[in-house]
């Protein structure tokens, strides 16, 4: 079933992928094949794949139960965040919590992550910035 | 001898004691990735780049530190493979079979000592096979016009997907993502903006080192949030080491197979999509069928460990020659080492033997170096890195998603970036749950400008004639290559699947490392 569904979806992207090319503007400096063409065989190609898919699929996979699964979307969750505020609180603060929050849900105990998160954090710090003199986001903090 | 005098040349760039220094760091980093479970060379290798790049090393050095670290893992691997019975990357598979069973015996030591010195052969020989073969490689590509090209990289496609794959379709349908996403950004050729749906940051194109470093490091990290196996697989198994020398006996007797199976791990290597896996794999059964008379292999024969490791060493020299001569990457990992290429704007294939001979010889010399380098590190200190595989994965993993982010964000300097790098992370775990490959993604997101470009100037030389895709002799032969090698599979079974339903889930991805 899973991969029906999956071959489902490859096909609406080969449609989507196929529509956009249709859409690019050409210029009138153009060579003889020109921007569209070997965007419309990829999509070509990718709509025989994922027919073939939907048509033959293989065994579905194990899917991860319920509580896995918001615990991975939690951890997706986790990295956009860290992503977004990295420039606004800095490098050290930031992956502290990241690697802290990573840690625990990975199965160390509360407090040990929290060790875990600092030392992470400060160890990159000295070994990337420090030594390295690469440069990490700065927060108001300076670090 | 010209290929003599160039190496000399590149001994002399290699031996500058900055590139001495990243030498021995990639390959002592290469042996801790290799031999922790859950990195492998390629994803080793994609988190490296990033940082390579932001230190600001120049190209011979970037690939001296990074072409290192791939021979490490390769030599890393066996470590847990023999302790632990866990491999540590996927080329180490087969050495579990033999090696395990060797320490339980209380020979962990000396299966460590010898396989190192099968690693060594191995590597050694393969180097010279990368010295001898790539020029002559050079000389026929120099033959190649842009239709021969465009038929190269489908080559690629094709074969890399028949070899290492359990799904055909799946593995096409990943080369057409991989080219899709190549294709997103301002038209080289005309100007015209495709697929960036409006947004700014995509008019450069998606950034390959953003894919990868997410398709490869940050989609294990889920994968091991997924399962929850972040206890470590290490802790509280010890193990007796035993002697740290393999008796001269056991040593002569693996010679013959160490020196054979190097040869088939180097022929595996340079075909086009095998990989250091598929040496080792071929390796070990021949191996086995050449030698097990009395049923010893599978029970800690010393031949068992010797062989997958020299096979996987020698395939991983090998993979260099079509990643270097033609700019086609044999493997996985190659196909990471050739992103360091195409960052650094240095185009692989016969150009570059002209063009920057002493960024080819440097590298080659730099290799020769660098299994010397490991040799020492990997029988006398081996004791170190069976310290660091007490290092659970519940502490590993943060670290590599954190040290992820500080590579992408040093090149990048963005958020938008390390967003983007999430969502492959995302993506990555979704398509190894679905049995689809990633390195054909990889190849695809590498190749694809390249690809084109060559389609269009091939058709614009013709006047619009397509038929010119398929008009010379050479064309020809490479067409119908690359259609042997995606049908053949399909109909005379597969080489690994047997193999990778025993494989764990953590290594099971990554076959065609």
């Amino acid at each position: 079933m899973s991969d029906r569904i999956f071959g489902a979806v490859g096909l609406l992207l080969a449609a989507l992928f196929a529509y956009s090319a249709m859409i690019i503007e050409e210029s009138f400096l153009s060579d003889a094949v020109g921007p569209k063409a070997f965007p419309l065989i990829i999509a070509a190609i990718l709509a025989v794949c994922s027919l073939t898919i939907l048509l033959k699929p293989d065994a579905a996979p194990k899917w991860p139960t319920l509580p896995r699964f918001v615990e991975l979307v939690a951890s997706i969750v986790v990295m956009v965040l860290y992503a977004e505020f990295l420039p606004i609180v800095g490098f050290v603060i930031a992956t502290a919590l990241a690697s802290a929050y990573l840690t625990w849900r990975l199965g160390t105990s509360a407090i040990q992550s929290v060790v875990v998160g600092i030392s992470i954090a400060v160890g990159i710090y000295i070994i990337f910035h420090l030594l390295f003199g690469l440069s990490l986001a700065k927060g108001p903090l300076g670090f | 001898m010209d290929t003599l005098s160039s190496l000399a040349d590149g001994f002399v760039i290699a031996m500058t004691f900055q590139n001495l220094i990243l030498a021995l760091l990639g390959c002592f980093l290469g042996t801790i990735m290799g031999a922790l479970p859950g990195l492998g060379p390629s994803n080793g290798v994609a988190i490296l780049i990033p940082l390579a790049f932001s230190l600001g090393l120049g190209a011979t050095p970037s690939l001296i530190l990074l072409t290192s670290v791939y021979y490490g893992a390769m030599y890393g691997g066996r470590i847990s493979s023999i302790l632990l019975n866990i491999p540590g990357d996927a080329p180490a598979l087969m050495t579990c079979i033999d090696g395990y069973p060797m320490a339980q015996n209380g020979r962990g030591g000396e299966a460590l000592a010898l396989s190192g010195f099968a690693s060594f052969i191995g590597s050694f020989l393969a180097t010279w096979g990368l010295v001898l073969l790539a020029p002559q490689l050079v000389k026929i590509a120099l033959a190649f016009g842009p239709a021969e090209y465009f038929a190269l990289f489908a080559l690629a496609f094709a074969t890399l997907g028949g070899v290492s794959s359990t799904n055909q379709a799946k593995s096409a349908f990943a080369a057409m993502i991989g080219l899709g996403l190549a294709m997103v950004g301002v038209d080289t050729q005309t100007g015209v903006p495709r697929f960036t749906f409006g947004i700014v940051h995509f008019y450069d194109g998606i950034d390959f080192l953003v894919a990868i470093v997410g398709l490869f490091a940050i989609s294990e990290v889920f994968i091991f949030i997924e399962n929850r196996h972040g206890s470590a697989d290490a802790e509280g198994k010890k193990v007796e080491l035993g002697r740290l020398t393999p008796s001269w006996k056991t040593f002569w007797g693996s010679f013959p197979t160490i020196i054979r199976t190097s040869l088939v791990g180097f022929l595996a290597g340079v075909l086009p999509g095998a990989g250091a896996s598929l040496g080792s794999f071929i390796s070990y059964s021949m191996e086995k069928r050449l030698l097990d008379k009395e049923g010893t292999f599978g029970k800690g024969d010393p031949r068992g460990v010797a062989a997958p490791e020299a096979g996987n060493n020698a395939a991983a020299g090998g993979a260099l020659v079509p990643m270097l001569a033609l700019g086609v990457p044999g493997s996985g990992t190659t196909a990471v080492l050739l992103a360091v290429l195409l960052a650094l704007n240095i185009t692989p294939g016969p150009l570059l033997f002209a063009n920057n001979p002493d960024v080819v010889w440097g590298l080659i010399a730099a290799l020769f170096i660098g299994n010397f380098i490991l040799l020492l590190l990997n029988i006398p200190f081996v004791g170190i890195f069976i310290r660091v595989l007490l290092v659970p994965p519940r502490i590993l993993m943060p670290i590599v998603a954190m040290v992820s982010f500080v590579g992408i964000y040093g090149i990048a300097g963005s958020t938008f970036d390390l967003v983007v790098m999430v969502g492959f992370g995302a993506l990555g775990w979704l398509f190894r749950k679905m049995d689809v490959p990633l390195v054909p993604i990889i190849l695809g997101v590498l190749l694809g400008n390249n690809m084109e470009s060559n389609l269009r100037r091939a058709i614009t030389i013709s006047d619009g004639d397509w038929s010119v895709l398929f008009s010379s002799p050479l064309s020809m032969t490479l067409w119908a290559i690359s259609i042997i090698g995606f049908v053949l599979p399909i109909f005379v079974g597969r080489f690994i699947p047997k193999k990778a339903k025993k494989l764990p889930e953590t290594v099971e991805e990554e076959v065609s490392n």
